[in-house]
């Protein structure tokens, strides 16, 4: 074998190695979506295996005299009357009056947690809703209390020595009893979507918590899209290439990658040390975000700005616009697509943001949803951290609950986003 | 860019109505430890809902944390009421003082055991303070003998006490800025520490060596801060049936049927048995009412009411419910006779 003659049979000669390295190039990377679309299943099997259970609650029928003489003896139905009445007793005397065998005081109290601590509430707003009702037997449905609903989803272990579970021997007869009766219900879980955070695991819900992310991302959006794109704006069209531009240029990228944490701090010295705002209000939460998500916004906004050509301006400018109707009658709404998807993905990310929160006191338990930026409130991924770290066992299926609700909600929002680059953008 | 005008001015107007909002709150605001927050959160929404006030809201902050917040002043902007897993500090109650939050009315709730536990696949270990405190120190007299500390040695149980089983010592725990952490290295590992007889001698010399020697845990690896998260604790420990954990008795109570408490000098970690202050290793909770608040926010009145009921903090009481140990009768009575004479703590 002598030297090639032709440059073909050097590349020929080396041909298969370099298909080869072409196949193995193309292996790994099958090889790293598989291994990430593992892990992403794994997690989605994880959190909706441990959480669609958390969509169904256990409620117990029971049979209430609505006593007229225990709620209204003076027969005024006045609702300040009906809302004195001891509607706690009138549970425990349909309990008792169920299962009249039990006697002794301990196995009593016991009999009592069958049904949440919430039925008699339920059982008052139903008195006060129908007051032609007084007098008669009703059959009204309570939620379980969380240990029966646990038992009945099979998360307690029956065959276990009965020092070894928390439902006791005694407990599982008596649901059992009412499950014959059919008296017991798996029902959709509506209290877990309507109601605020609660201690009682039957009893609470996320809407407090996604009312607070609402009213914190509005405020987000207010300040920060109005803000965001006028820097855009301001940088890419108007402001002259200098020293000073570059600087900004280089502390707004820089600003991107500060860890979260650090906003909240400033948030804290800022808005509540110093100019004296309210702690754990969606409105500071919506500044501090509003700080987070600026440098994403004002990012994808120079880019998409960027990505108009400049033949538009100039044919703008040719027959006699202005440089500003240049801007916000051509240039703009050609923009608008790209700075709205940039400023959806930076709201999707202050959605799933909880450690800025922390510091300004958005880390609570707090029951009643909040009604404006003022109140008080926390948001979802908050909700997700404080009932991962509380000690009922059905809080378990409630975190992962909650996280679905927040995954569909981020799902959603990305989609969206992903809809107006498909159906706005202009490519030239 | 009318819109925009629009929105930038209404976001305006927003931030300047806050500055006229911090004038009134009518909730009450409550900070501290997260020991206290699973039994203040629930009094708190019994209280919103069995009155016609507003729910407390509740930030779990950490004692130290919570100290920090209450004591920066009086007036709307600062919490009302602080929990806490350990009794205010000197330096706390001086802080307090300086910044003007002159009265303060010390509430206790009761008690909180520490637990220390394992699998249940795994055998009950029979622990006393002393094996503790040698298995978890980060200096140890030497085990050869004399008057000598020396880095923790000990590999396994048995090297620690020849009864204990041959298994690795793997503790998880929480991390130096949790309040059981601090209850635990006082109760547990001084309450070891002060059985040798030498070192107990110290106390009177070196205060603070002392402390050093008895509360320093060791950090090769034996002792895993697994964060203040206690389920992740109770998990991990199902997973490893070797490792011990330490956290709040609530816990423990919660997963009888995942892990077993072990017993410490010989007492396991009960209901009756903690209550009775025969386990050795349970701390008082307490909450701090900042008395210049009463009044001037609506409910404190009548939410310390409802935590002076024998339906709440009694024997019998709803927060037994969830893992709270009672105080003594007698105790109890003196806690509610301070409430209802709103009587100044005096350090």
């Amino acid at each position: 074998m002598g030297l090639p003659k032709y440059t073909t049979d050097i590349v020929r000669a080396g041909l298969e190695k370099r298909y080869k390295r072409e196949a193995h190039f193309r292996r790994l990377g099958v090889a790293a979506i598989v291994a990430g679309l593992i892990f992403l299943s794994i997690l989605f099997v994880s959190i909706i295996g441990n959480g669609y259970t958390a969509f169904w609650q256990t409620f117990i029928q029971l049979e209430v005299h609505l006593d007229a003489s225990e709620i209204d003896p003076e027969g005024t139905r006045e609702q300040n009357v009906l809302a004195a009445a001891n509607y706690g007793g009138l549970v425990k005397q349909s309990l008792r009056d169920m299962f009249p065998e039990v006697e002794s005081r301990r196995d009593k109290r016991k009999l009592y947690s069958t049904v949440s601590s919430g039925a008699s509430y339920m059982l008052e707003d139903y008195v006060k809703a129908n007051p032609e009702q007084i007098g008669n037997t009703i059959q009204f449905w309570v939620p379980a209390d969380d240990d029966i609903d646990m038992l009945m989803k099979g998360h307690f272990d029956r065959d276990k020595p009965e020092s070894e579970r928390r439902i006791k021997d005694d407990q599982i007869a008596w649901v059992d009893k009412l499950v014959a009766e059919g008296r017991v219900e798996s029902r959709f879980n509506t209290i877990f979507f309507t109601a605020g955070d609660s201690r009682d695991p039957e009893l609470a819900g996320i809407w407090g918590a996604a009312t607070g992310s609402f009213l914190t991302l509005i405020v987000t959006l207010l300040l920060a899209f109005p803000l965001g794109v006028a820097t855009a704006v301001y940088l890419e069209e108007f402001a002259p290439q200098n020293k000073w531009t570059d600087l900004i240029e280089v502390n707004i990228n820089n600003l991107a990658a500060v860890p979260s944490i650090v906003f909240g701090l400033l948030g804290l010295a800022v808005f509540i040390n110093f100019i004296g705002m309210p702690r754990s209000a969606p409105l500071v939460g919506g500044l501090v975000l509003t700080l987070m998500t600026l440098p994403t916004i004002i990012i994808a906004s120079r880019a998409a700005l960027k990505s108009v050509p400049p033949s538009i301006r100039e044919a703008a400018l040719g027959v006699g616009a202005s440089k500003m109707q240049m801007v916000f009658h051509h240039v703009l709404p050609l923009a608008m697509p790209g700075m709205l998807t940039g400023t959806i993905i930076g709201m999707a990310q202050a959605l799933g943001e909880s450690a800025p929160l922390l510091m300004i006191g958005m880390v609570a338990f707090i029951v009643d949803v909040p009604g404006g930026v003022m109140d008080p409130s926390t948001v979802l991924p908050v909700q997700i951290y404080l009932w991962a770290d509380s000690p009922e066992r059905a809080f378990v299926e409630r975190t992962s609950g909650a996280i679905m609700v927040l995954l569909a909600f981020l799902i959603t929002m990305n989609a969206l986003a992903v809809f107006l680059r498909k159906k706005f953008e202009r490519r030239w | 860019m009318n819109r925009k005008i629009l929105a930038l001015a209404s976001a305006a107007t927003i931030c300047f109505s806050t500055l006229a909002y911090s004038a009134a709150r009518d909730y009450i605001s409550i900070v501290g430890s997260s020991t206290v927050y699973p039994f203040a959160t629930v009094v708190a929404e019994t209280f919103g809902k069995n009155t016609k006030f507003k729910t407390p809201k509740i930030e779990s902050t950490g004692s130290g944390g919570g100290m920090k917040l209450f004591c920066a002043g009086v007036g709307v902007e600062h919490p009302d009421i602080t929990n806490s897993s350990r009794r205010i500090k000197k330096s706390e109650f001086d802080m307090c003082q300086k910044n003007g939050v002159k009265d303060i009315i010390e509430v206790k709730i009761g008690y909180d055991g520490i637990a220390v536990a394992n699998s249940k696949k795994a055998k009950r270990m029979e622990l006393t303070r002393k094996d503790l405190f040698l298995a978890l120190a980060k200096e140890v007299p030497d085990p050869k003998g004399g008057e000598k500390l020396v880095k923790n040695p000990y590999k396994t149980w048995k090297d620690v006490n020849p009864s204990l089983p041959n298994t690795k010592i793997e503790v998880l725990g929480p991390p130096p800025t949790s309040g059981t952490r601090d209850a635990f290295a006082e109760l547990a590992m001084e309450g070891g520490c002060k059985k040798i007889d030498w070192i107990a001698a110290m106390k009177k010399q070196d205060k603070n060596k002392y402390k050093g020697i008895c509360h320093t845990v060791r950090e090769d690896g034996a002792y895993i801060e697994a964060g203040e998260n206690d389920n992740l604790i109770v998990q991990k420990l199902e997973a490893n049936k070797n490792a011990l954990g330490i956290f709040g008795f609530s816990f423990l109570d919660q997963n009888t049927d995942k892990v077993q408490g072990s017993l410490v000098d010989g007492v396991a970690p009960e209901f009756e048995l903690i209550a009775s202050g025969e386990y050795p290793v349970s701390r008082p909770l307490y909450f701090y009412v900042k008395k210049a608040h009463i009044g001037a926010v609506p409910g404190i009145k009548e939410f310390l009411a409802e935590w002076d009921k024998e339906g709440t903090w009694g024997d019998e009481g709803y927060l037994t419910d969830r893992g709270l140990i009672p105080m003594p009768k007698v105790e109890r009575e003196e806690f509610a006779t301070a409430i209802r004479n709103m009587q100044g703590l005096e350090m």
